[in-house]
């Protein structure tokens, strides 16, 4: 009993701490902005922006509201922050192997890039490739096609745009080839446990992915058009691309600094947790008869996931978070477009400025629940 | 004997308790920020990051404009010295957080005064000491004279958080012009992005396009458009809830465009002690008692148009002998054909 209230007490005068600074910090704002005239509320939210966004995912423009002005901003955030987080892996781990290379020029090249990219200040190489790489591209009209299709200009990046129809078909019959790659590694397992058989997992399941969409395009359920970028010209000296689909340079600046900066880490993480399996369970692997591959897939990824998923995480964590960093180079990511332009026209900081914070607190949240739930899934299953 | 000097003490007590009253009275007169702002010795101003004619700092951080003349002319007024302000360079983002705040006590700011500033988060507007409107910039090989030939699909360059990008939408949408609205925070980027053809044009209000023209690469290779699609008044802005601070500036503000009603100027200011005419002697404080009311003495006017001058003297200095924006169009006095009106001092 003793014992329990002395573990007791700390947390409530702990908890009595956190309540009265967070009192005492809402008290102070209600004064103040009581005295000064300013009201507090969240009404604000379904008042008409009237400001336009130069880039949106969904149908916006200063007519809607300030909520929706919230969610455009917000997805534009998400959107440099999935496309960052894909190249980062990518380029991360190629260059963590890279560092591994027994080839001394691959394994110093991908060393100079990590500690290059790693030690200059990721503010700086944003401003790097959007003022003087981006900048230095032609305007539209000098510009030399890329893939044929595509026009990379300094107004930004047009490429096709592709006109589904019925595109909700084809994501079902993407969803129903991921269920039936399902069933059948499922099947895949057994017959390797029962019988000693092996399937060709991942033919079939390549297979399927292309099988199902095909198959309704085929039938003429989705059709696809594609619009090719056309030059249009605005005045005698300025021309655009139009038809096509316009990437604005903010965004491409934004991408590349980011994943380049956070694939140095990643590219740590990947070395570190490579390096973490000791050459012992290699050599092991090898002399029960397993393939290089095989070693590669079923003894050293497993055990080298375990080491790499969690520092990992820190490094998506980061930059989604240093993706607000957009708002020095004009990209509309949540904090130019929300606490920027929104929380300008409408004077409401200390609304907007919480719910920004909430809203990268649960996005941070949301990949650490995620990376969580993964890292728990490849740990060591003790039985 | 003694009687007596009971009712001597009595008076003098009564007296003193009286005086002390009265300079209570004065004192609650005065206001909190003005208060404050002679016990730090020094007025804060929220300026812009650099806007020539407006307020700029030169390469030593001597910052010079006409918004930096207001602040100056309210240091003169309360303090006696119009050099001791301390300026807050601000992006259009940052200013209105910032006087909310209390980290600066007058915004002077090429601000625009809208009703929903005014009214919805504690600011107040004083006057106007610039009448502005938005205008475009192109580039003159691009052929267009005109707001008119804005054809879809047209990149446009902007600050960010600024009634400039309300406009940008109203008036292409009146239009029914598709466009893309490209926002940065500071003026300089804007001008970056602009410069480097990222941007078929450039708007903001006409002032800042003049000021900000002169630093492109080669400014004659761009032209600022006829038309004006807004009406920009911009003016110094206070917290709410102080009026007395509130008249301080506002007045400041309107001695320096009825100084220049009256022909008193920095040189004259003095010999004007003696004129005919009560108004101009009530200006240079040798008549009535105009700073009482704020809890100033009586030279503050005075003091102002002798040490920053009067509104045309700051214009001619700041905007006119730069280059920026020599004719002085609405901003003139409304007795020369302007709109500059002012409510009289007395």
């Amino acid at each position: 009993m003793n014992h329990k209230i002395k573990s007791i007490i700390p947390q409530l005068l702990t908890l009595l701490f956190v309540v009265a600074v967070i009192g005492f910090f809402t008290i102070n704002a209600q004064l103040n902005m009581d005295e000064r005239g300013i009201d507090f509320g969240y009404g604000f939210l379904n008042q008409e922006s009237s400001f336009d966004v130069q880039f949106s995912l969904i149908e916006y423009d200063g007519s809607h509201s300030y909520a929706k002005a919230y969610l455009v901003g917000l997805l534009n955030t998400i959107l440099v922050s999935v496309l960052g987080i894909i190249f980062c892996t990518i380029i991360g781990v190629i260059i963590g192997i890279a560092r591994l290379s027994p080839n001394y020029l691959i394994r110093n090249t991908a060393a100079w890039y990590v500690e290059f990219f790693r030690n200059v200040p990721l503010l700086l190489q944003i401003f790097f490739w959007y003022y003087a790489a981006l900048r230095a591209l032609p305007l539209p009209e000098n510009t030399e096609p890329l893939f044929g299709v595509t026009y990379l200009t300094v107004k930004g990046y047009y490429i096709p745009r592709l006109i589904w129809e019925n595109f909700d078909i084809l994501i079902y019959s993407i969803l129903a080839a991921i269920i039936s790659i399902m069933f059948i590694r499922n099947y895949a397992r057994k017959l390797q446990e029962e019988k000693g058989q092996q399937l060709p997992v991942l033919l079939i399941s390549v297979g399927l992915l292309l099988a199902f969409p095909a198959i309704t395009f085929v039938t003429g359920m989705v059709q696809l058009e594609v619009a090719l970028p056309v030059l249009k010209q605005l005045s005698k000296t300025s021309f655009i691309y139009a038809e096509g689909l316009s990437v604005p340079p903010e965004l491409l600046a934004l991408v590349l600094a980011l994943s380049l900066y956070t694939a140095t880490f990643v590219a740590e993480c990947v070395r570190a947790g490579v390096q973490g399996v000791s050459k012992g369970q290699k050599e092991a692997a090898a002399s029960v008869g397993l393939t290089p591959n095989q070693i590669l897939k079923l003894v050293i990824m497993p055990q080298a996931l375990r080491i790499i998923i969690p520092p990992t995480t820190n490094q998506y964590l980061n930059l989604t978070k240093n993706s607000s960093l957009a708002a020095a180079i004009a990209y509309p990511d949540l904090v130019l477009v929300f606490a920027g332009t929104a929380l300008m026209q409408t004077g409401r900081a200390i609304e907007i400025v919480s719910i920004t914070m909430l809203t990268y607190l649960t996005l941070s949240l949301a990949i650490s629940l995620l990376m969580n739930w993964y890292n728990k899934k490849i740990a060591i299953k003790e039985k | 004997m003694l009687r007596t000097l009971k009712t001597l003490m009595y008076l003098l007590t009564s007296v003193a308790l009286l005086v002390s009253f009265e300079t209570g009275a004065m004192a609650a007169k005065k206001s909190k920020t003005l208060k404050k702002t002679q016990k730090m010795g020094f007025v804060r101003c929220g300026v812009s990051q650099g806007l020539p004619g407006f307020s700029n700092a030169d390469a030593s951080g001597n910052w010079t404009g006409v918004d930096v003349d207001l602040c100056r002319a309210v240091a003169a007024a309360t303090l006696g010295d119009s050099g001791k302000v301390k300026f807050f360079p601000l992006s259009a983002k940052e200013r209105f957080t910032a006087l909310t705040s209390g980290e600066i006590d007058v915004l002077s700011r090429n601000t625009t005064w809208t009703l929903s500033r005014d009214a919805d988060i504690g600011l107040t507007f004083v006057g106007v000491n610039f009448y502005d409107g938005q205008g475009f910039m192109v580039r003159k090989s691009s052929g267009i004279t005109s707001v008119n030939q804005f054809k879809a699909g047209v990149s446009a360059c902007t600050n960010l958080g600024t009634t400039t990008e309300l406009n940008m939408r109203d008036f292409f949408n009146s239009k029914g012009i598709k466009y893309e609205p490209v926002t940065f925070e500071k003026a300089d980027e804007v001008v970056a992005a602009y410069d480097a053809g990222r941007c078929d044009t450039y708007t903001t209000d006409k002032s800042g396009l003049a000021a900000q023209r002169i630093k492109l690469s080669k400014p004659n290779d761009h032209i600022v458009l006829p038309e004006t699609i807004s009406k920009e008044p911009l003016g110094p802005v206070v917290r709410q809830g102080d009026a007395v601070w509130e008249d301080i500036v506002r007045w400041s503000l309107n001695v320096m465009i009825e100084a220049e009603e009256y022909g008193i100027t920095s040189a004259n200011a003095d010999s004007m002690k003696s004129s005919d005419n009560p108004a101009v002697k009530r200006l240079v404080g040798a008549e009535g008692e105009l700073g009482a009311a704020f809890g100033l003495d009586n030279d503050w006017s005075l003091r102002i148009i002798k040490q920053v001058g009067n509104y045309g003297e700051s214009y001619k200095r700041n905007i006119a002998d730069t280059g920026i924006l020599p004719d002085r169009g609405p901003n003139q006095l409304w007795t020369k054909g302007g709109i500059l009106y002012v409510p009289p001092a007395r």
